[in-house]
């Protein structure tokens, strides 16, 4: 048992454990993060120099103060137009990749995508009748629309947990099909109410393909507190993730409480991806994609594919955000297109250089 | 130093009953051998012990303690497994999987120190495996990742370990390299050891005590000379077999015999040479 051993010449060689690597990545994907997100404020239809941009955001940072020298409709563009819809699109980037890379990892299964066990159908349903109800109530800077998808987001997955739970356990299989099956109930559903909504049905159809055209700082708000929870929950839980790979046997006899660890994670993950999903909509492609390419290119070790996850999520989205509304100015192409158009390329191109096991 | 007691356990799977009132110890520094035929029971044990499934009716003591009543990531720092062909995750590296087995001893906002990879570092050494840690374990033979399974074990600190099968995919040698290490491991280090095995010579050389299952019931246990009779292997197993004395150390060993009737020639045979 080597609980004495003779550590002195017993240290493994650093690189083994690829630390210091994936840490520079962290690092690296923050600053393009924040790169990426000045460069896509500057970028619109009304051209602001990059510079200008700059400025007026760090006159915005806490204890520093800068005499303005911009026109005051400038500020107003990138203050409240452009930030908070970049930050938006980073924030929902964030919350799908990383929700994505936890579904797969705790289901061990490399096509699982955060809208597996139905919480797509549930928003997407509830957004329907949300856009259907003759009614435009509005209750602390919520819509009716981003409310009821929210809401059936989280009844649509509870159903699916409460039916795929056996006794004390959930079978991870069983999950997947209740999802699988709840989701196409629900889909019928959305399907049937979009062609008998009238003239309301271009709105529905722009909102399940995802838009961030009416973004503002309320959203910003709704949305912030569940994903910083729901991501730090998750990153929190990144080691028993690894051991959960091995399989559920093993995990517990490498200490896990699988069940519980299935109960959190679950629960974090879904909640992310519903606030995300309430306000923007149904962004595909996201949440399956990103988590692959980070494996492709940084290992499958949970402790660096979750940050990196989180990371490469905002600067997909920010990016895709910036095509959808410039690429075609002034008419604005669904999100949901750009991700697709945008990102199935690049993964396969990354699919194609490293032939390697990846999951 | 821990000792394993099994009291009188039946369980069983939805609606087959498999083990039918089990009762037998591991005392600290001890090898059991667990064995018998396919199907009897072995692996069931095993779950049992590691709380994967409970008896109805029992208990198992570890260290006097009941272990319904021990959670999970204590168990694990108490009681480490080493699984029969388990699942891992193709992706990892073998450095990875082996570093997993510090997880017992790690909370939630821990993260491995330099410590941990010392520990894992060293277990590799033990276990000859050095040279696989940055290898990706989708690519390692079944051999391979049994050492690797050893390694993790090991990683894991426990005072009793528990192997279904531990030497399933090895060849001769490593049979006994692996063995070996275990056996010296126990003796060490006091540890409680439990071994399920096919084999019943290597069962007869390196276990102190066998308890041969049969049926989901302790057929027989004791020492291998006890344990390991023609009797109990006709009885036990249906099979004709000779069972003579190993020439180096008087322990039991065991020839099949592959027809009616020639077990006596067989017999005649080796008493002639004088094996």
């Amino acid at each position: 048992m080597p609980s004495k051993p003779d550590l002195s010449r017993q240290t493994p060689p650093t690189h083994l454990v690829r630390w210091q690597s994936r840490i520079y990545a962290i690092v690296g994907l923050s600053i393009l993060l924040i790169v990426i997100a000045a460069l896509a404020t500057t970028v619109g239809s009304v051209k602001i120099p990059f510079l200008t941009t700059c400025q007026v955001l760090i006159s915005k940072l806490p204890f520093y103060y800068a005499t303005p020298v911009w026109p005051s409709g400038v500020e107003t563009i990138i203050l409240e137009i452009r930030l908070p819809r970049v930050i938006l699109a980073g924030l929902v980037g964030a919350a799908l990749a990383t929700a994505g890379a936890t579904y797969q990892g705790l289901f061990r299964n490399p096509l699982a995508d955060p809208y597996l066990i139905g919480v797509a159908q549930g928003a997407s349903l509830g957004a329907v009748i949300g856009f259907l109800l003759p009614t435009t109530w509005h209750g602390m800077g919520v819509g009716v629309v981003p409310l009821f998808a929210f809401v059936g987001a989280i009844v649509s997955t509870a159903i699916v947990y409460g039916l795929a739970r056996v006794g004390k356990t959930l079978p991870v299989t069983t999950l997947i099909l209740a999802g699988v099956a709840l989701g196409a109930l629900l889909g019928s559903i959305v399907s049937y109410l979009i062609i008998s909504s009238g003239e309301k049905m271009h709105g529905i159809i722009f909102w399940l393909m995802g838009s961030f055209s009416l973004s503002q700082w309320t959203d910003v708000k709704l949305v912030l507190p569940y994903v910083v929870v729901g991501i730090a929950v998750i990153l929190l839980y990144a080691r028993p993730l690894n051991v959960m790979q091995l399989d559920e046997e093993q995990a517990q006899q490498l200490g896990i409480n699988v069940e519980r660890l299935k109960l959190v994670l679950l629960a974090a993950a879904t909640l992310i991806t519903a606030a995300a999903v309430s306000f923007v909509g149904t962004i595909g492609f996201v949440g399956i994609i990103i988590p692959h390419a980070v494996r492709l290119v940084w290992g499958a070790d949970h402790r660096f594919l979750l940050p990196l996850s989180v990371l490469s999520g905002a600067i997909f989205l920010i990016l895709a955000d910036l095509i959808a509304r410039t690429a075609q100015a002034p008419t604005e192409i669904p999100i949901g297109v750009i991700t697709a158009i945008c990102g199935a390329p690049f993964f396969l191109y990354l699919l194609r250089r490293r032939k390697k096991v990846i999951f | 130093m821990i000792k394993i007691e099994v009291q009188d356990i039946c369980l069983g799977y939805s609606r087959k009953e498999v083990l039918k009132g089990v009762t037998f110890q591991v005392m600290p520094g001890e090898m059991v051998g667990l064995i018998g035929p396919n199907g009897c029971g072995k692996s069931t044990i095993i779950r049992a012990l590691t709380r994967i499934i409970s008896p109805y009716r029992g208990r198992i003591l570890l260290d006097g303690k009941d272990i319904a009543s021990i959670p999970r990531q204590e168990l694990a720092r108490m009681l480490g497994v080493v699984p029969q062909m388990p699942l891992l995750p193709s992706a990892f590296t073998a450095f990875e999987v082996v570093l997993m087995g510090r997880n017992p001893h790690l909370g939630l906002f821990d993260h491995e120190s330099q410590r941990e990879l010392d520990i894992v570092w060293y277990a590799m050494e033990r276990t000859m495996t050095q040279h696989l840690a940055r290898r990706r374990v989708g690519e390692l033979s079944g051999g391979e990742i049994q050492c690797l399974l050893i390694a993790r074990v090991l990683t894991q600190e426990t005072k009793a370990i528990l192997m279904d099968e531990p030497t399933a995919n090895l060849d001769i040698g490593r049979q006994v390299e692996i063995l070996n290490l275990i056996k010296n491991l126990c003796r060490e280090n006091n540890l409680a050891v439990l071994a399920a095995l096919h084999d019943l010579n290597l069962a007869s050389q390196y276990c102190g005590r066998l308890v041969l299952i049969n049926n989901g019931r302790v057929h027989a246990q004791g020492t291998p000379s006890e344990v390991i009779t023609n009797r109990n292997i006709k009885e036990v197993y249906g099979a004709e077999s000779c069972v003579y004395t190993h020439p180096a150390n008087g322990l039991p060993a065991v020839l099949v015999n592959p027809g009616n009737g020639r077990a006596s020639n067989l017999r005649k045979v080796m008493e002639r040479d004088e094996v």
